[in-house]
């Protein structure tokens, strides 16, 4: 046996023995695992996995054990996520944290950072929102204005951040400020702000999904410790830049489709059950050609996912991936959502109350919720212009 | 006739466009949703609009109507439209009065247009059984017991199902499912023993119900038209609705299109407003196209209804199909072309966004009408 077989041995035997019976089963969305100081466990079994995962450090299979991740290789960390696929455990942790943040400390902060933040990932400790839209700044980011004034021992931070998603449940937030007004790019620093600060506020903005994920943020006299900066004064952007990418990766899967009500599988399916069959086939013409584009454009889209990470293993980058994968990934299932209107028909358009079931009401909400994932993390418009710019050298105009 | 509004609806869409826009803004939809309204419609809005002649419209003027026809119909609702003004006008003064007038006996006209006319009578047609629109596919049964008719079955997505007096009922007295024959409409009381009426939350807040039938007796004269036969007049009015739906969404997009252009015209990034930027440009420039095209096919769906053409059923699909197709593009690029804020309650894109994928449902989404158009076509 290779030293690879003996992992997955292990591995599969300590996931026998350590994922609870409820976490092998489709997630619910009140029971997605956040962390967080305020955390809430509507079913105990998440905290349990979550404490488990956590001490192996496998929450984060692929950061240095020294920070509290799982130290796993690449190979590793592969195989810990086909043997959770095998038994269709859930993701111990969601966080912006894991996803965003970390990556980015790990790359550009401190060691004393890195210890005391990293940890706190891991274990789910402390849930993180992101402070970098403004009124003013979307998507010409650079042009935020919420300043940072340096006041000999700490900062003192006044402005406004918007679209801040789950700020009202986060500990703390990591913040773009402008700590010099005279240039645009250059002036722009990294900060980490503890939301129990006093000065910082956070009031929900309902969406049109119905649900309040996201904020409106105000910083108002907030007081930061100077060592909370990460990173080099003015040289923010860089780190920003970098940590959109590890954001963009993680919205772009969304073109997969993850599992739940509305995965792909499903749509074949429906589409017979709305519509009869003919032999084999979906008995409208029109939706099982629309049904079969969808799939293909699937399928596609999934290899060019594959060949990136097989390419990233090879050593070989692929150019501008990150949005390239953000655009298409969030344009298709933005299309899928569309298209699962067309086979549900009025079923799919339920609100709430009687006359739909769950799964239904739960399409509606998600096809209204996926209209925002061209527009978060960098709108489509934008990832177009960075490949346009970046990948294929056509100037501004 | 020429694709250009007379003079008396020049004016008709003058008065309809005030109305709406001062009496009935978005707003008011927001507070039917938000206070949860039992009616879900605004019964002063109403009373107005029977004081405008807006509910009889299609009535006769012998009748207590204003005998504008279609084309009146259909102008009305674009302002409708425009304003996401919920009432029920949809309901009772294009599908009621229509389906009365047109299969009605003269019994039934004289006693209920006038009702209509004068705001004192809501109907609902129940039609619907399955999630996708499919008049031939009605599987209701409606059983001859001597003089008496027997009704059995459930139906869904009836709109204004739960504020309606009288169903008018579309079930079988022969055949199955299928088949466009055997089929009959009834009027029955939304009180009348054995009906059941649950009202269903929609996406676009506006009102819709799921009715049971169980083993309903009515009269037999209650029938709408001769048994077994209804399907020609029941499809010339569901043609009648369908057009002044595309009416309505019409006017939704115009909406849409206006407000999403003077964003782009007032907001700034780069330190340029964003409609500097071409990839916006180009798209609102296409969207402009779009509504041209959506306007002409929604004339002369209206026109051909109007002029009683033989080709209303092609001439509606084609609205029909082009709406569906339109409002979906314009509703998603009113969210995206506002970025985070398009995501918001608090602005009314996504309220158009809602509507527009109801209003593609009733009486038959594109794929439905695209069909239509190419069996009609012989294709
Ligand atoms: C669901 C959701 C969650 C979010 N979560 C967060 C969060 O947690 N933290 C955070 O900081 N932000 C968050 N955002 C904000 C998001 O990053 C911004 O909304 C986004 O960057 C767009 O900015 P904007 O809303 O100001 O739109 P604008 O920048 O004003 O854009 C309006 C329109 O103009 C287009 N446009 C702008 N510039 C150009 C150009 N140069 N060329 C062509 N078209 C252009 C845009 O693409 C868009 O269609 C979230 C947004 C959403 C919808
Ligand atoms: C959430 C988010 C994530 C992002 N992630 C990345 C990233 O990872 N990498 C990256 O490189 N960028 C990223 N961007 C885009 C970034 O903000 C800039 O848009 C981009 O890098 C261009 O840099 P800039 O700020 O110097 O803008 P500029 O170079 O000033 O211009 C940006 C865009 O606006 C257009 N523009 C500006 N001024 C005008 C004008 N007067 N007339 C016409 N068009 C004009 C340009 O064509 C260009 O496409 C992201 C943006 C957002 C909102």
């Amino acid at each position: 046996m290779t030293d690879l077989d003996t992992f997955r041995a292990e591995t599969r035997a300590w996931l026998e023995e350590n994922c609870p019976e409820s976490m092998r089963t489709p997630m619910p969305e009140r029971e997605t695992p956040w962390g967080g100081r305020n955390a809430d466990f509507p079913n105990p079994d998440t905290k349990i996995w979550l404490d488990r995962m956590a001490s192996r450090g496998w929450t984060a299979p692929e950061w240095p054990a020294e920070y509290g991740g799982g130290g796993l290789s690449k190979d590793e960390a592969r195989i810990l996520q086909q043997e959770m696929s095998r038994i269709n455990a859930r993701t111990p942790l969601a966080s912006f944290g894991l996803w965003m943040l970390g990556p980015a400390l790990l790359e550009f902060a401190s060691e004393e950072q890195k210890k005391k933040y990293l940890g706190e990932i891991v274990r789910g400790e402390i849930r993180w929102c992101q402070g970098y839209s403004e009124p003013g700044a979307g998507s010409d980011l650079a042009g935020l204005q919420t300043k940072a004034e340096d006041k000999g021992d700490h900062y003192l931070v006044n402005g406004q951040k918007v679209w801040t998603s789950y700020a009202d449940q986060c500990d703390w937030i990591f913040c773009l400020v402008r700590t010099d007004s005279s240039v645009k790019h250059d002036g722009i620093s990294f900060l980490l702000i503890d939301m129990n600060t006093p000065g910082v506020e956070a009031r929900p903005i309902k969406l049109i999904s119905g649900a309040s994920p996201f904020c409106e943020t105000f910083l108002t006299d907030v007081v930061v410790p100077k060592e909370n900066l990460v990173g080099e004064l003015n040289k923010g952007w860089t780190i920003a830049k970098r940590l959109l990418e590890h954001e963009r990766t993680m919205i772009s899967a969304m073109g997969m489709g993850g599992g739940g009500a509305a995965s792909m599988g499903g749509m074949e399916a429906m589409a017979k059950e709305n519509f009869g069959e003919d032999g084999d086939k979906i008995a409208n013409p029109a939706i099982r050609e629309a049904v079969t584009n969808h799939k293909m454009d699937h399928q596609a889209f999934a290899l060019t996912l594959k060949r990136a990470a097989d390419e990233a293993k090879a050593g070989q980058g692929m150019g501008a991936a990150a949005s390239m994968f953000k655009y298409y990934g969030t344009e298709l299932n933005k299309r899928r959502f569309e298209l699962l209107l067309d086979v549900m028909g009025t079923q799919a358009l339920g609100w709430e109350g009687e006359g739909f079931d769950a799964r239904e009401l739960s399409i509606t909400r998600s096809w209204l919720r996926s209209k925002g994932n061209s527009i978060e993390g960098g709108t489509s418009e934008v990832q177009l212009n960075v490949i346009a710019k970046r990948v294929l050298g056509l100037p501004d105009a | 006739m020429a694709l250009v509004l007379t003079e008396e609806q020049t004016m008709l869409r003058d008065m309809a466009k005030q109305f709406f826009t001062e009496q009935v803004p978005v707003t008011n939809l927001r507070k039917l949703r938000d206070e949860e309204s039992a009616d879900g419609y605004d019964k002063a809005v109403w009373q107005q609009i029977v004081e405008l002649g807006f509910a009889g419209i299609l009535i006769p003027e012998e009748q207590g109507g204003t005998g504008f026809g279609p084309i009146g119909l259909g102008i009305v609702m674009q302002e409708a439209g425009r304003t996401l003004a919920a009432t029920p006008l949809y309901s009772t003064a294009i599908l009621g009065a229509g389906l009365i007038l047109a299969a009605g006996s003269d019994g039934q006209k004289a006693e209920l247009l006038p009702q209509i006319a004068g705001g004192e009578l809501l109907t609902a047609l129940a039609l619907e059984e399955t999630a996708h629109h499919n008049p031939k596919q009605v599987a209701m049964t409606a059983a001859q017991d001597g003089d008496q008719i027997i009704l059995s079955g459930q139906k869904n997505f009836v709109i204004d199902g739960h504020i309606a007096d009288k169903l008018i009922v579309v079930a079988r007295t022969s055949g199955a499912a299928g088949d466009a024959n055997g089929l009959s409409m009834f009027l029955v009381d939304a009180k009348a023993k054995g009906v059941t009426v649950t009202r269903t939350h929609m996406v676009d807040s506006r009102n819709a119900a799921m009715v049971s039938f169980d083993k309903v007796s009515i009269p037999a004269h209650d029938a709408l038209g001769p048994l077994g036969a209804a399907m020609a007049e029941l499809e010339s009015v569901l043609d009648l609705g369908r057009a002044c739906i595309a009416a309505e969404m019409l006017g939704g997009i115009e909406a849409v299109f206006d407000t999403t252009l003077a964003y782009l015209k007032e907001r700034k990034q780069f330190g340029v407003i964003i409609g500097t930027f071409q990839a916006l440009k180009h798209r609102a420039a296409e969207m402009f196209c779009e509504v041209e095209l959506c306007q002409s096919v929604v004339l002369d769906a209206l026109s051909a209804l109007d002029e009683r053409r033989n080709d209303v059923p092609r001439a509606v699909s084609l609205a029909k199909a082009r709406l569906g197709d339109a409002a979906r593009l314009i509703s998603n690029e009113g969210v995206q072309m506002h970025g985070g804020i398009g995501m918001t309650d608090a602005v009314d894109m996504g309220l158009y966004l809602k509507r527009a994928r109801v209003q593609s449902q009733l009486l038959g989404d594109t794929n439905f009408h695209r069909s239509r158009y190419a069996e009609l076509g012989g294709y």
